[in-house]
């Protein structure tokens, strides 16, 4: 079966027929067509699919797309402003916390919720809000100095 | 003449010098894409009319094909293909000697998951749907899960070509080991096993085929490190001429080996679009990723060491049994790695090698970074530090013993001419703290502290290419047009290692350029020039070195035109990057003046640049396997692990690891000290958790929890220390940095470990379980010794 979904995606409302059953994850990529948002694994298991709902990263691979309606969904395609990367943007490119890019829409994801809620988090909250994303090739180290970068820049007024 | 080049009031004012990079922290020149979810993989390509792929996968470890029914599934309302082993005949392979594998099985199925037939359908659904529908009958064979088991008296063989099922057997001794140990203080011999572990790569294998029946040509869009190989291999199972088809190559998501040789789903995606005259998307889930392997083989090692009183080695005898897989792969080059490897790190004369590549039951293995030298050498770097502690010898001077005297031939004929290894080691002794910690980190009652240290080295590239045409290694081209952009041609695979950003910095600092000036494209058999590809670290040293040549070229033209304009003679032309000019009183031509001129005979520019290695480098002909492991330059890597032991619990924590690489040259600070975390790290999964398990042949381990890599809040600080041993043939010095530090984070974790608790363990992964299991033996030992 088929419903009506209503809600904001990356600032804009939005109105769609989803099928019950299909996850936010696929209806993103391709029914939104913001391929942005990355498959990583077969459900739950990497965190390379996260987007925010309301502010607060979620797996959009565990997430049914019907489930949604009313909320604000944020993509990674919502985070540079006039076409300026955001503070966590600039970090992961600059401090190399991004090497193959395939985990990072969904670490960068992370952090902005990180940041969000909490905008100078020490490196054990870091490490505790994004211990359930993995990476394959940065061994985090970078990925850290990027989220510390991206803090930085926030306290002086960026947006993450 | 002179009126005319009088510069405008407008000129540049400020002092004009050439724009330098090498050396710099340069963040990646896609960069931006990745962060912003612009950078489109594979998977990504969506277009309207597309079919999706799905794979029907043997359940059967060893069996002998009776019958493939496949009636229900193309009844099914939007299945719009099927294809089986019946419609391809033709076998791939990454090696010339070993093209042995069918894209979808016939005859034979020879492990589980094995891809047996495929359907393209109208949506990901159907094409499940109908998988789920497609029979298989075998008459089922014995299957063999382990070498041994493979290598039984009676074993059915898995290949008829291998009546034994060894895929290949190496014997090699250089020297005489009997006189290497006789001359020793201490002789111990240890056996070592290291699991089968896998790239697990971020990236979902996928591809998407696009055939053009009116005009027979075909498009593949391929999640690979190697196009080349993609293109090679499409041409050879669809029977078709190269010049019909075009290889794609997206960004991708991570390699680290397995995407080195050509995959099933390349071929049997196009087979789909062949068939359906369309297109066909591919994208295999994570479960079948693990499933397609081309990880590193479990490997046994029989390791026998000869070592003077003063740590000096005399003599090597290494036994290496691997694991393979069901098809050979890469598996001939792993097992010959694994003997030429011991070489080239240190000074050895006395060598016996015997290894043997073994087929299974298992899912076929392949390079996996830090291809063939690993596991051996941590067996290596594991018994050298327990024969220091038996002499009495610090790890350090049993390292500084046996250096290489470079530039220098091993044993075995591979060439080093720089080595930086001491430096790496003097790095991490003094950062590390070593000589005033080492023994006295324990604090109290609280879990165990060591300290443990090893060293490794890598290739920068095999010397010989996997297919010997004749061509140059590597080819690079620029392109210079009417709006003064200086466009790099390569069909370097950028993988997220950051080759494009390197193309463009060779190509910026030869010319005194700023990198903005210059950009990159890469990955289209239709526009840019072939390419190896990235695997064995070869990129850097040799599309570097062919970047370079092809700017020095460029940089001719610019000189030359610069020189007619100006009146004056190329060798009077100074090149500033952004302005030429025969000396410095002159005002001379700015840049984009200067390729107007250049362009006025010729039009539009390209240059070819070109590199090939040294017949020096590619290992004589002495013994059977020589011709592995020879490379222009090697990298050296040494490391220090510190490790808390928790002794009630059995967990392992690295509280910190000090890492120092010889690259020759950092040309790119950031990305060196990017891949160098990366290879620690990935040695740290390894060593600590990772490991597929199988039962019976049925992967276990198909998923990122079973098979359970290091999170965040599991991993290190890595301090890297960069040693820049110049190399003499590398571009600007540089030698690789992608690989070469991962081996030796396994010895020195289980060094560190047997320094806090008193525990050698020979078998990864060092899980907490067989840590607190060891802990326990040994107290009962204790308490019976008591007793």
């Amino acid at each position: 079966m088929a419903r009506l979904l209503e809600f904001t995606l990356n600032g804009r409302p939005r109105l769609d027929a989803v099928a019950d059953n299909l996850l936010l994850l696929d209806y993103l990529r391709e029914q939104a067509g913001l391929t942005g948002t990355k498959t990583g694994c077969d459900g739950g298991e990497c965190g390379a699919c996260t987007v925010l709902v309301d502010d607060a990263p979620r797996l959009s691979c565990l997430t049914l797309a019907a489930g949604v309606a009313g909320r604000r969904i944020d993509t990674i395609e919502s985070l540079a402003h006039d076409g300026r990367l955001s503070a966590v943007q600039r970090g992961f490119h600059e401090k190399l916390g991004s090497q193959c890019g395939y985990c990072t829409p969904g670490f960068i994801m992370a952090s902005a919720g990180l940041l969000r809620r909490n905008p100078r988090p020490s490196e054990e909250e870091i490490r505790d809000a994004l211990g359930s994303n993995i990476c394959r090739c940065t061994g985090y180290v970078k990925i850290i100095e990027a989220v510390q970068f991206a803090a930085d820049l926030c306290s002086g007024g960026a947006s993450p | 003449m002179n009126e005319i080049v009088k510069p405008a009031a407008t000129r540049i004012v400020a002092p004009v010098v050439p724009a330098h990079n090498i050396g710099d922290y340069v963040p990646m020149v896609d960069g931006p894409e990745k962060v912003s979810g612009r950078a489109k993989y594979t998977a990504d390509f969506l277009a309207p009319g597309m079919l999706a792929a799905c794979i029907f996968r043997s359940p059967y470890s060893h069996g002998e094909i009776l019958d493939i029914d496949v009636s229900q599934a193309r009844d099914l309302p939007g299945v719009k293909a099927i294809v089986t082993g019946a419609d391809c005949d033709k076998t791939f392979g990454v090696l010339p000697v070993a093209r042995t594998e069918y894209p979808l099985a016939r005859g034979k199925v020879r492990y589980r998951g094995e891809p047996v037939a495929a359907v393209a359908a109208v949506d990901d659904a159907t094409a499940r749907k109908a998988v789920s529908l497609i029979r298989l009958k075998v008459r089922e064979l014995p299957g063999y899960y382990t070498a041994n088991a493979a290598l039984a008296p009676g074993a059915v063989a898995i290949h008829d070509y291998r009546p034994n099922n060894i895929e290949r057997d190496v014997f090699f001794e250089l020297g005489s080991v009997e006189n290497g140990f006789a001359e020793a203080d201490l002789v111990r011999e240890a056996t070592y096993n290291c699991p089968e572990v896998c790239q697990n790569q971020m990236e979902m294998h996928a591809a998407v085929a696009e055939y053009d029946p009116g005009r027979d040509r075909l498009t593949v869009h391929a999640s690979t490190q190697v196009p080349y190989y993609v293109h090679l291999m499409l041409s050879q199972i669809l029977g078709m001429d190269m010049s019909r088809i075009r290889v794609v190559k997206p960004h991708v998501g991570g390699g680290f080996g397995c995407r080195t040789e050509t995959l099933n789903v390349e071929l049997i995606a196009a087979l789909l679009a062949r068939r359906v005259g369309g297109s066909v998307r591919l994208v295999i889930n994570r479960e079948e990723t693990f499933i397609t392997h081309r990880g590193r083989p479990e490997t046994d090692i029989r390791l026998k060491i000869g070592m003077r009183r003063d740590g000096r080695i005399t003599a090597v005898e290494c036994d290496c049994d691997q694991r393979g897989g069901a098809h050979s792969g890469y598996g001939v080059v792993t097992i010959l790695y694994a003997g030429s490897m011991l070489y080239a790190i240190y000074d050895l004369h006395n060598v016996k090698y015997v290894g043997r590549r073994v087929l299974t039951n298992t899912p076929p293995c392949g390079a996996f970074r830090g291809h063939g030298t690993v596991n051996v050498r941590f067996a290596f770097e594991s018994l050298i530090d327990q024969m220091a502690s038996e002499l009495g010898l610090d790890p350090f001077a049993v390292r500084r013993a046996n250096y290489l005297n470079a530039p220098t031939f091993t044993e075995n004929d591979l060439m080093v001419n720089s080595y930086g290894l001491p430096q790496c080691v003097d790095w991490v002794e003094q950062q590390s703290g070593w000589t005033n910690r080492k023994g006295k980190l324990q604090e109290g009652r609280g879990p165990k502290k060591g300290l443990g240290m090893a060293c490794s080295h890598y290739i920068s590239g095999a010397s010989k290419p996997v297919n010997w045409t004749g061509e140059p290694h590597a080819t690079v081209k620029i392109k210079l047009d009417f709006d003064a952009s200086v466009v790099v041609l390569s069909g370097a695979a950028d993988i997220g290692q950051g080759s494009s950003t390197i193309l463009v910095q060779t190509v910026a600092e030869v010319l005194g350029l700023d990198i903005s000036r210059v950009r990159v494209v890469t990955g289209d058999s239709e526009v840019v020039p072939k390419d190896n590809g990235s695997y064995s670290s070869r990129v850097t040293f040799m599309v570097g070195n062919a970047a370079i040549d092809a700017a020095q070229k460029l940089k001719n033209v610019l000189i030359a035109a610069a020189a007619r304009k100006l009146e004056a003679r190329p060798e009077e032309i100074e090149c500033l990057g952004e302005l030429y000019r025969p000396g410095i009183q002159h005002q001379g031509l700015t840049f984009n003046e200067v390729v107007s001129e250049a362009l006025r005979d010729t039009g539009t520019i390209t240059v070819t640049g070109n590199y090939s290695t040294i017949p020096e480098s590619h290992g004589g002909k002495k013994y059977r396997g020589s011709a592995i492991g020879g490379t222009m330059g090697y990298s050296y890597s040494a490391q220090v692990v510190e490790v808390s032991v928790d002794a009630d619990t059995g967990v392992v924590t690295v509280d910190k690891v000090w890492v120092a690489h010889d690259c020759g040259k950092a040309l790119n600070r950031l990305t060196v000290e990017g891949q160098v975390q990366g290879s620690v790290w990935m040695g740290m999964g390894q060593a600590m958790s990772e490991e597929t398990g199988y039962h019976e042949g049925l992967l276990l381990t198909g998923n990122m929890l079973d098979y359970r890599v290091p999170t965040m809040q599991d991993s290190p600080p890595i301090e890297v220390g960069i040693v820049e041993s110049n190399d003499p043939h590398g571009p600007f010095g540089a030698k690789e940095a992608g690989e070469g530090s991962l081996a030796a984070f396994l010895p020195a974790l289980t060094n560190a470990i047997a320094d806090a608790i008193g525990i050698r363990f020979d078998d990864l992964p060092v899980t907490p379980d067989r840590v607190f299991a060891a802990i326990e033996k040994k107290r009962r030992a204790q308490r019976n010794g008591r007793a």
